[in-house]
């Protein structure tokens, strides 16, 4: 036996599990097929955050003679901008490495394929450097993520050039003047977001009947508003029946209400969802069920053949780097013999658009579809002490929670640094606290946060500021 | 640092007494290294160290009764060990190692800041909405075994937990809970001994073992729950006799076959012939056990306890003889693995070597039956029209009538008595 544990793919699910096996005593090596960090390292969560923050800034300046500041002129080189980003990737992917080596794990650079092998199957790897490895271990977890949705048959497929997934987005050679976002989940609102923050002209096209639908739909309906007033042009209810290209940019037929409408613009982002990667692993040969593009999974992520586990994007939605990383965790904590209790924690969700949206737990709608009695509260930032002294007075928070129980059901934020502030509802639904606990806490003044105090307050009428 | 949780030295184990410790503050264990001992209801078990380190805090102290599993029971701190928590990966590939000296918490500050001092066997820790529930439903917290970490009772635990398991005077306190129609189930309430004409100091008592608990608990929940019924039959063993006498003479000193091993060996056969005795009850259906997991009564010392001998139709007289004086030995000295006394499928009890004729023993849960073995005695039997003398052993097999009905309990006695009264049958 070569390894206690094999991870297949070193993303946020991958790395950590490895991690967390090594911290176990358990012997562990990791197969990456490109780079440490996966995804989320190196073309998702941390260089579209770069990507943001430099077009925050941008967009801030234009506002500067608000807070008394004065700028003369301002512009940006692009370049730069994307190459603060590879660069933030560079560091963090270095990072990875230094963690593996610091935790005795092995990284086995190249492509794995699984094949039939007792108690685990074994995994055998074409080497990046040339030739091919079998190695073999107790247990092994496959963490190989996603990739983009494509619809070749609409045209809804990158070239590079005039369509891009997020992978093309992250580096172009410049940023388009007409840009057409296609899907308004948290990654085609991010580059929506970004690419008119640095003054593109930019128009999401949404299926469903409303932008961010995981999301609560006051919070929609916030964000609609506010991306309206920063210049992002949106349809709702549309469906892409066609994308063309010329030699111009890209024309796309859509469809909404019944009625046909043509968009042109220079580039398309396809930001349609994403599909797990399970092809070329030898999963079929081996019986691992595979509901859609993702591998089924039990609670502790077994797959059902022995010694084989299936963790993060690949184990299905929702598809968020800190729910592989947990489920990762808990799957190895399973494999050592411990008792995970992990999977008690709600999975946060994050857009880090300007403004921020972030959520935990059931949406009002969600709650009153399971037939629960709710009792709701909202406290706007436009009333908000610190909000008003820091010019971010957009949002609100929204709180739902068990009118009988008093448990916080779930919690909606949208404003100013609201990513950063949704742990903590996370950590009271965690804690399994009640609206007493929330109530009793006391919050720091002048804080953003204390909005949660209120919005916790207002839903049993107590409410100070309002 | 690495925290020591009261382990599950079983997967049904909820709380142990922590008998003995076997280091103290200050000393450098290794890994592997026996820490501590655990009594559980059953067994006493020794805890091995998983990590190596320094022990700074012992926070139950020897002694102590029904702590929960994964409760906080002592603190280790690794070799050089940095106490900061863990930076994200970004900070920590630039950042420089930490400081090593300044990092670590001196060890003197420790005991202050650790909860040594709390009664952690008396405290129930629960969320906040884990209580409210408890509270709504008129579920006493105290009786409800927790599942989220280090043990804490949360609301998934409440709401698998029976509403009126409170016990009756906590519900009376509960002012949201209906108190009537929330009653519990009619629970045993014993009259204290006074009020039933016992002067107080005429006697001494002896505290409540766990295994003594157990007992109680699990007899009293059987005999009450489970519909028994005894069948009796009388088996000749003169032959059984000179049979285990030329065993032993053939195998020499190594193994003494008992006329139990035989027995144990008999019932399995049996078993295999009537598989119907060998199966459970269960809300979902007859679980048909593929193997006969014979269970042996063993009294020790303040209780009893029945090790199993696995898949006994499949081993030879001589390798049960070594497997139950193995297990009977360890038993005896409280240490035997939980999966030795978990699990059989049918028990064996004996108790010919205390001259008792007959007896008909309670089912142990979730066994479809059990075989009560009298002693061999010389009796009169009357073969044909004369009366002659053999010696007679008459066992009692207590049923299940949920699953094993009584045609199935006199065909398994039925399939019995010939491996019993001529073993030679067993080579059939």
């Amino acid at each position: 036996m070569d390894f206690d544990v094999i991870v297949i793919g070193s993303g946020p699910g991958g790395y950590v599990a490895a991690i967390r096996a090594s911290q176990l005593g358990l012997k562990t090596a990791i197969v990456e097929r490109e780079l440490l960090g996966g995804i989320c390292l190196n073309w998702g969560c941390i260089p579209t955050k770069a990507l943001l923050k430099s077009g925050e800034l941008y967009e801030q300046l234009s506002h500067f003679e608000s807070y008394g500041l004065s700028v003369q002129g301002r512009s940006y080189d692009f370049d730069k901008v994307v190459q603060r980003s590879r660069a933030v990737s560079k560091q963090l992917n270095g990072g990875v490495a230094y963690l593996m080596k610091k935790n005795k794990i092995e990284v086995i650079e190249g492509t794995a394929t699984l094949e039939k092998g007792s108690p685990a199957p074994k995994v055998v790897v074409a080497l990046k450097a040339g030739g091919s490895r079998t190695v073999q271990a107790k247990h092994v977890i496959l963490a190989t993520g996603a990739r983009a949705r494509t619809i070749p048959a609409i045209g809804l497929e990158p070239d590079g050039e005039k369509v891009w997934t997020y992978r093309e987005a992250l580096v172009p050679k410049s940023a388009p003047k007409n840009l057409i976002v296609i899907g308004s989940g948290a990654i085609g609102i991010e580059f929506a977001s970004f690419f008119r923050a640095l003054g593109s002209e930019v128009t999401v096209i949404e299926a469903m009947d409303r932008i961010l639908p995981v999301e609560d739909e006051e919070v929609s309906k916030a964000a609609h508003k506010v991306f309206e007033r920063r210049g992002l042009k949106f349809r709702v209810g549309a469906t892409v029946k066609k994308l063309t290209k010329d030699a111009a940019g890209v024309t796309i037929d859509l469809e909404a209400g019944g009625k046909a409408e043509t968009l042109k613009a220079d580039v398309a982002i396809v930001a349609v969802g994403i599909v797990g990667n399970t092809e070329n692993l030898g999963l079929e040969a081996l019986g691992v069920k595979i509901d859609r593009t993702h591998v089924v999974t039990d609670e502790h992520f077994g797959t059902g053949v022995p010694g084989l586990y299936a963790i993060g994007d690949i184990a299905g939605p929702p598809w968020l780097a800190h729910k592989a990383s947990h489920e990762g965790i808990h799957c190895v904590e399973h494999i050592a013999g411990l008792k995970p209790t992990n999977l008690h924690s709600p999975v946060p969700g994050c857009t880090y658009s300007t403004p921020q949206v972030a959520s935990v737990g059931l949406t009002e709608a969600a709650a009153k579809a399971q037939g629960l009695d709710i009792k709701v509260g909202r406290y706007p930032f436009k009333n908000h002490g610190k909000n008003i002294a820091s010019g971010e007075t957009d949002g609100f928070v929204k709180t739902v929670f068990d009118a009988k129980t008093g448990a916080l059901l779930g919690a909606h934020m949208i404003g100013a640094e609201v990513t950063e502030m949704i742990q903590g509802f996370t950590i009271a639904m965690t804690m399994e606290a009640t609206e007493a606990e929330l109530m009793a806490t006391c919050f720091p003044h002048p804080t953003m946060s204390e909005a949660m105090h209120e919005a916790t307050l207002d839903a049993y009428g107590r409410a100070i500021h309002i | 640092m690495t925290d020591i949780l009261m382990p599950a030295l079983s997967p049904t184990m909820e709380e142990g007494n922590l008998a003995k410790w076997h280091i103290k503050v200050g000393d450098k264990v290794e890994s592997g290294q026996v820490i501590a001992e655990i009594e559980t209801d059953k067994a006493t078990m020794e805890v091995e160290a998983v990590d190596e380190g320094v022990v700074t805090d012992i926070l139950v102290p020897e002694g102590s009764q029904g702590v929960k599993v994964n409760a906080l029971i002592a603190r280790l701190q690794g070799e050089g060990e940095a106490a900061a928590p863990a930076a994200p990966p970004a900070a920590k590939a630039e950042a420089p190692p930490p400081a090593k000296a300044e990092a670590a918490p001196a060890p003197v500050a420790a005991p202050a800041a650790a909860p040594a001092s709390k009664p952690v066997g008396d405290r129930v820790f629960a969320s906040p909405l884990a209580k409210r529930l408890a509270e709504q439903k008129g579920v006493d917290l105290k009786g409800v075994a927790g599942s989220g970490p280090h043990g804490r009772i949360i609301a998934r635990d409440i709401d698998q937990a029976k509403p009126g398991a409170a016990p009756a005077p906590a519900l009376a306190a509960a002012p949201a809970a209906a108190p009537a129609a929330a009653a519990p189930a009619p629970q045993r309430q014993a009259l204290s001994l006074e009020q039933q004409g016992i002067a107080p100091g005429s006697y001494e008592l002896v505290p409540l073992s766990n295994m003594r608990k157990t007992i109680a608990r699990r007899l009293t929940d059987s005999f009450r729950d489970i519909p028994h019924f005894p069948l009796t039959i009388d088996l000749e063993i003169d032959r059984l006799l000179e049979v285990r006498q030329r065993i032993n003479n053939a195998l020499g000193n190594d193994v003494r076959v008992s006329v139990n091993d035989i027995v144990i060996r008999a019932v399995a056969l049996a078993l295999r012939k009537v598989p119907e005795a060998n199966a459970s009850y269960t809300p979902e259906g007859i679980a048909m056990h593929k193997h006969a997991d014979i269970a042996m009564a063993v009294a020790i010392d303040g209780g009893l306890i029945t090790p199993i001998i696995r898949a006994a139709e499949t081993k030879g007289l001589e390798q049960i003889s070594k497997e139950a004086k193995d297990l009977a030995a360890r038993a005896r000295i409280g240490k035997l693995k939980p999966e030795e006394y978990q699990g059989g499928t049918f028990s064996v009890s004996n108790l010919g070597m205390f001259g008792i004729k007959s007896f008909a023993s309670i089912i142990n849960e979730p066994q479809g039956a059990i075989l009560s073995v009298g002693a061999g005695e010389k009796r009169a039997v009357v073969k044909g029209d004369q009366v002659a003398p053999a010696t007679v052993m008459t066992v009692t097999l207590t049923c299940d009538h949920r699953v094993v009905d009584g045609a199935i309990g006199a065909r398994w006695l039925q399939a019995f008595k010939p491996l019993i009264e001529d073993p030679i049958v067993m080579l059939a």
